[in-house]
């Protein structure tokens, strides 16, 4: 036991708390009213505190777990995870506008963050096992599989923000050995479903012909051999996913999501409607200059200007309170985590616990990038809260437990 | 390698593009600052009560007093009773109804208001009813509240500030008010105090949750001051009374001073005419009255001929420059010939010898005429001799503006050389020309308050202070210190005059103006004049005029009467200063019958006569 005192990464442990001390000051700070107390609990902040105290309970359970547990039930635990997405589906609560929650006696639980968990666990559990070889179709099926089908269900709340989580396995896969031009591909669709939604489809098709076929005469001058194939595949690759995104533009995307990426975009200006949430973050963390308004000053934040300040948005009350100087210590904070976690998982002997760790990295930096992306104005708003952060109990006990498990399997890394 | 440090590379390209975006937001670009300024903080000014304006026995004569405004919030309204509302306020219910509609164009979050300036005891029933009207509210403001109905002409009015103003001076904003004449434009920016500002914490719904920054960056309010004007009051309001009916200009100065003691204009008007909802439709009736002109100030822009009373100061001059002693006589015989064929006449008999003293208390033409004669043929040149009279003439302050701290005023007119040169071709005129000036008429032009100002001088033996209307305010270096103006004249001529001036009240043309136990000095005067009808030179009634002042010794007051059209010196002028000087001297008037007989008087035939397109008789 003494030895594993010295194992536990006290580190990430120690920026855990960091953050979710800084989650509670600005929870506290979004919500606070002059009659409100810190641990009044009928407010977000007192909430949240009763959330921690779950959270703890839960923690303490997760160490005291054998870490050879984790592989041998992540498949039942999935598959819980995934009735659980199905049931929520039908008997769940629909609060603004997404059936996502279990709603039992006064406490709401939220099974897709639970999923993000669950998939961690399953993706680990598939990638660690010996036959498994991420180069082969069946294997590289399989693994989609699990990573796509609560993705879908989290779609069908709806709620694609959640679901856009999923697309950090991408980092775990590659990680593991995916072949790169699942890169390539990945990329080039990001790339071409920006372009298709700045400019006609016309243009960007023959925007495609033209650069491949340039590409493609450059090589045949450079190496005669040089096969015209891969040139035509990613012409029509290329087409197909120009064509599906303005399908998915159009067809799957709610007028709401569509409005925000025209937004970030630059096609609409529109300060008041939809890009109000966004525009109202970026006065209040631009008006934060070097060192911020102080706690509880903010004039955005105590005017309620931001929308949904103490969840999604809650990095705008630190970059309106704390200033340049908060905002730069928790993104700093974040980073030393992530990557942090990422050092220890490749110092993982067990390929479980390495590929889990990945995973855990994985969604933290997605939803760093994406919440504080969109608190910043650089990505469209989609609803995520920023973990140990933002006001939310299932969000911050999924984020708890995952740290935890992560610890368990890091202190007896030598085991 | 690659696939090892993807995610850390990830990770770290996204915490640089974060920290960039975040210097750009927070250190490098200011405009943030502001459009958060402008998004949640409301500015809103608080204004200081104007401040109140005393008489000189400290009795107030301008105070405040509040009116209420039904304001509302268009999104805050709920269903509601339009026609017992509108009842309520007195109001049609299409006018209620057309009001919450501009209201609600204007701004759904904002307030607007629906009925301005509901009076004090109307107020309280509004208020019992206003919680069965969601959505409405009663603002309280200030407006003004004269509790005398007089001196309008000095005291002035305020009004909204306008598009030039606001251009002129930055300080003001839409809405405020502003003093638009009198004491209350001159002294604007000690009435007005000095506005704070309020920051207001607003969420996004523009309602106002409260002081921001615990009023850290509130500027407090400077209260306004008070003033102490040099007027007195009552006496103010009982020469408006004698004024009753008749126009002209009065003024009352201390000599000692220069303190204004009355300014009467008539006709006036009730200052309360240009306060509240009314202020506009009164003030264009007001204006446009061209006939009677109420806001023309008589005593401050009205250019008389000064009429006899200037006399006495052709005499001063004429002592000044030694052309006249006081013994030296001159022959009346019903008037004289100043030039071949030019008589003028008098009311002296034939073959009156006239000295200085008897030539002013019989007001005797001949006696000045030639004793102007004097003055302009003292040097071989009339252009010298004019120019060296209009030099002392304007030593008593005429032919310019005197400097008191109203507004308004007008010049008044002393000829010199120059004037006559171009008027007279190849310089053919001379003393006999403009013989005129020497009783009053001609070309030289004074104000009532330059003539007050003339008796104030002589009472003071030969020097004045400007006169002026505020005496003191509670606004620290404000209470300015008028210095003291001598005239080119030697105190001891003023002696001789004054004398004479005695007289005039003891036995000559204004034994009318005798007060029992006071010792009153004046001059009449009796000046013609003319208007154009038809464009065609007419004359009209003559003006009566008298100036005076009282006690003899130790003068407390001074002034000067101009009764348009009230035929001669002693049947109008005389008597109302004789009342005004008894009114502010022993308080109250003894003389009943007379104080009667001039509050009963009116001379609205007179005024008449140009407007009824036929030929008329004038003096009757």
């Amino acid at each position: 036991m003494n030895k594993k005192i010295f194992l536990f990464d006290w580190i990430s442990f120690s920026l855990m708390i960091m953050l979710i001390i800084i989650g509670l000051v600005n929870i506290y700070s979004s919500t606070f009213n002059t009659n409100s107390s810190f641990f009044d609990f009928t407010i977000p902040v007192g909430k949240q505190f009763i959330f921690l105290n779950i959270c703890v309970f839960f923690s303490l359970i997760i160490l005291l777990i054998n870490s050879k547990s984790f592989g041998k039930y992540s498949s039942i635990i999935y598959l819980i995870s995934i009735f659980l997405l199905i049931g929520v589906l039908f008997f769940g609560k629909n609060i603004s506008g997404a059936t996502s929650w279990f709603s039992i006696g006064g406490l709401s639980f939220q099974p897709s963050e639970f999923a993000k968990l669950t998939t961690s666990l399953a993706v680990a559990k598939i990638l660690s096992e010996i036959q498994t070889n991420i180069k082969k179709m069946k294997f590289l099926f399989q693994l989609s599989l699990v990573i796509i089908i609560p993705a879908v269900l989290i779609i069908l709340q709806p709620d694609p923000g959640t679901a856009l989580i999923f697309s950090g396995f991408f980092f775990v896969l590659f990680r593991e050995g995916l072949s790169y031009y699942y890169l390539l591909i990945f990329s080039i669709g990001l790339i071409v479903f920006i372009l298709t939604l700045l400019l006609d489809i016309m243009v960007i098709i023959s925007m495609i012909f033209i650069l491949t076929s340039l590409l493609y005469l450059v090589a045949r001058k450079l190496n005669k051999k040089t096969s015209i194939n891969p040139y035509l595949a990613s012409i029509s690759i290329s087409i197909f996913f120009a064509f599906s995104s303005i399908y998915l533009f159009n067809n799957i995307f709610e007028q709401r999501h569509r409005d925000r990426f025209n937004i970030i975009l630059g096609k609409e200006v529109d300060s008041k409607g939809i890009g109000y949430n966004i525009n109202q973050s970026i006065i209040a963390i631009g008006s934060g200059g070097f060192d911020g308004k102080g706690f509880l000053q903010g004039t955005q934040t105590k005017g309620n200007f931001v929308p949904e300040q103490h969840t999604d948005f809650i990095f705008s009350t630190i970059g309106e309170e704390w200033g340049f100087s908060g905002s730069v210590t928790v993104i700093f904070i974040f980073t030393l985590l992530i990557l942090r976690i990422t050092q220890r998982a490749e110092k993982q002997k067990n390929k479980f616990s390495r590929i889990y760790s990945y995973s855990l990295a994985s969604i933290l930096s997605v939803h760093f990038f994406i919440n504080i992306g969109m608190s910043l104005g650089l990505i469209p708003s989609i609803g995520i809260p920023l973990p140990f952060i933002s006001y939310g109990g299932s969000s911050l006990l999924n984020f708890t437990c995952m740290m935890f498990i992560y610890f368990n399997l890091d202190t007896n890394r030598l085991n | 390698m690659i696939r090892i440090f993807f995610l850390r590379f990830f990770i770290i390209i996204t915490f640089l593009i974060f920290i960039f975006r975040l210097i750009n937001l927070q250190l490098l670009n200011p405009n943030y600052e502001t459009i958060s300024n402008i998004n949640a903080i409301i500015e809103i000014s608080d204004y200081p009560e104007r401040g109140l304006i005393y008489d000189r026995n400290n009795k107030i004569i301008v105070g405040n007093q509040p009116v209420y405004d039904l304001m509302t919030v268009p999104e805050n309204i709920k269903t509601f009773d339009t026609t017992s509302l509108a009842n309520l306020l007195g109001i049609s219910e299409k006018i209620l109804k057309n009001k919450i509609t501009q209201a609600k164009n204007f701004s759904k979050r904002l307030p607007s208001i629906i009925l301005d300036q509901i009076p004090k005891e109307e107020y309280a029933v509004v208020q019992e009813h206003m919680w069965k009207f969601e959505g409405f509210f009663i603002q309280r403001r200030s407006i003004r509240d004269y509790k005398v109905n007089s001196g309008a002409n000095f005291l002035g009015y305020i009004s909204e500030v306008n598009k030039i103003d606001l251009r002129k001076n930055k300080e003001y904003e839409l809405g405020e008010l502003i003093g638009r004449q009198g004491i209350e434009k001159s002294y604007e920016n000690i009435l007005k105090g000095k506005k704070g500002k309020k920051f207001l914490q607003k969420d996004r719904f523009n309602r106002i949750i409260g002081s921001y920054n615990e009023k850290k960056f509130d500027i407090p309010k400077q209260n306004a001051s008070n003033l102490i004007l040099t007027i007195d009051s009552e006496l103010q309001t009982y020469g408006e009374l004698l004024m009753k009916n008749k126009r002209g200009g009065i003024v009352a100065i201390e000599p000692s001073s220069g303190e204004v003691l009355a300014l009467i204009t008539s006709p006036s008007y009730d200052p309360m005419l240009l306060v509240g909802n009314d202020r506009s439709i009164n003030y264009g009736a007001l204006s446009k009255d061209t006939i009677s002109k109420p806001l023309f100030d008589r005593g401050l822009q009205a250019q008389y001929s000064p009429g006899s009373p200037f006399k006495v100061i052709n005499a001063l001059v004429a002592l000044q420059e030694k052309v006249i002693e006081p013994k030296l006589t001159f022959k009346c015989n019903k008037g004289h010939y100043y030039a071949k064929n030019a008589f003028m006449k008098c009311h002296c008999e034939f073959d009156t010898n006239n000295d200085l003293n008897t030539a002013i208390y019989n007001s005797c033409n001949t006696y000045f005429a030639k004793t102007f004669t004097k003055i302009i043929n003292k040097f071989s040149d009339s252009k010298k001799g004019v120019d060296q009279w209009k030099n002392h003439i304007e030593s008593f302050g005429l032919g310019d503006y005197l400097g008191y701290d109203l507004p308004i005023g007008k010049k008044g007119f002393v000829p010199n050389s120059d004037y006559y040169s171009k008027f007279y071709k190849n310089n053919s005129w001379g003393a006999s020309t403009i013989i005129s000036n020497s009783i009053g008429q001609g070309e030289i032009l004074t104000t009532p308050i330059q003539l007050a100002n003339i008796a104030s001088t002589i009472a003071n033996r030969g020097f004045y202070y400007t006169p002026h209307f505020l005496k003191s305010s509670n606004s620290p270096g404000l209470n300015k210190v008028y210095e003291k103006k001598n005239t080119s004249i030697d105190s001891i001529h003023f002696e001789t005059i004054i004398e004479g001036m005695f007289q005039v009240v003891e036995k000559g043309t204004a034994k009318i103006a005798k007060i029992k136990g006071i010792e009153v000095c004046g001059k009449t005067g009796t000046a013609e004049n003319f208007t154009k009808i038809n464009n065609i030179k007419t004359q009209l009634t003559d003006h009566s005029i008298f100036m005076a002042f009282a006690p003899k010794k130790n003068p407390k007051i001074a002034i000067a009467v101009f009764i348009e059209n009230g035929y001669w010196g002693s049947r109008w002028a005389a008597p109302i200063s004789s009342l005004l000087i008894e009114k502010y001297l022993e308080k109250e008037v003894k003389r009943k019958w007379l104080e009667k007989k001039m509050i009963n008087g009116s001379l609205q035939n007179e005024y008449i006569k140009p407007y009824l397109n036929k030929s008329f008789k004038i003096n009757e």
